[in-house]
């Protein structure tokens, strides 16, 4: 393997026929398992984490 | 339209902004039309400096997120419709901005569920936004419909695939009579001319609508008359 491919190549490798949950009837690749459940962990993090925000002299933000 | 006497005093800043040039200019539909816009969106509301205190969450962060997510997709497109398939496949620049296209419609979509998300919990149709509610909804749905013609847009065949798996689905709705995912000459002329302006025009009208209401007030922590919502009523918190 080329050391430029080894470096900025994909961390698992996705050159295969994709893999898929079967939960009744429900079908879903787990690639968009992986993303909805991101989506899911970013909204709780976005609700969760303080946004700091800048302190004014005026005092009124 | 009047023509302009040269020699004629002019109004001041003040009412250039607000009506006409001239005082016998203001019953022109120009002039109205202008003065109904600048006293629903004065510069001030339209591109404002300050936002309210609850606004400052990481949740009221994604929504611009998803329109900087647009710009990188319609910009990336442009370039892909400058080159062309053969280009986009085959040399590593096109492969790269094809990725940057795909990606950044992978951006797009995420952070605008979250948005859709975080603006179902807070309930944003309250205080007259049910029409920003409305246009962020079917904006989203737009969006499906253009990532969906992208795909069947790539000239390979994961194109193909997608196309031959859809069309019994369309097919079975009736659509396909008008929306045949196969012909691809219609799917790009939607992808790339009719879906991004129904997209952009949208995006557009929701941030001005935005800007029309403002962000909409969280829930009261505690409500001290039921039935009444102090959310409800629109107004802005500047603290």
């Amino acid at each position: 393997m080329p050391a430029i491919a080894f470096v900025f190549g994909a961390l698992i490798n996705l050159n295969h026929p994709g893999n898929y949950i079967h939960w009744g009837f429900i079908q879903m690749s787990y690639g968009n398992l992986a993303v909805i459940i991101l989506m899911v962990v970013v909204f709780l993090a976005a609700i969760l984490i303080p946004f700091k925000t800048h302190k004014e002299k005026g005092g009124e933000r | 339209m009047t023509i302009a006497d040269p020699k004629a005093p002019r109004a001041d800043q003040a009412d250039l902004d607000k009506a006409a040039d001239r005082p016998e200019d203001a019953d022109q539909w120009t002039a109205k039309i202008r003065s109904a816009a600048v006293d629903a969106l004065p510069p001030q509301k339209l591109l404002p400096d300050r936002q309210p205190a609850y606004v400052a969450s990481w949740i009221y962060v994604f929504g611009v997120v998803t329109i900087a997510a647009l710009i990188v997709v319609i910009g990336t497109g442009f370039v892909l419709a400058l080159f062309g398939p053969n280009w986009w496949h085959v040399s590593s620049t096109g492969l790269f901005v094809n990725s940057l296209h795909l990606w950044a419609v992978e951006v797009f979509m995420f952070s605008m569920v979250i948005h859709l998300w975080g603006k179902f919990f807070m309930a944003a149709w309250r205080g007259k936004r049910k029409a920003t509610w409305i246009s962020g909804v079917v904006s989203f749905l737009v969006s499906v419909g253009a990532a969906f013609t992208g795909y069947l847009s790539q000239q390979n065949f994961d194109s193909q695939w997608i196309s031959t798996q859809a069309k019994d689905g369309i097919n079975s709705t009736g659509a396909g009579a008008i929306f045949n995912v196969t012909n691809f000459g219609q799917m790009i002329m939607w992808h790339i001319v009719l879906l991004p302006l129904v997209v952009v025009a949208l995006v557009g009208l929701h941030v001005l609508m935005v800007r029309l209401r403002g962000v909409v007030t969280p829930f009261a922590a505690k409500n001290e008359t039921p039935g009444v919502d102090a959310a409800t009523s629109g107004a802005e918190v500047q603290a």
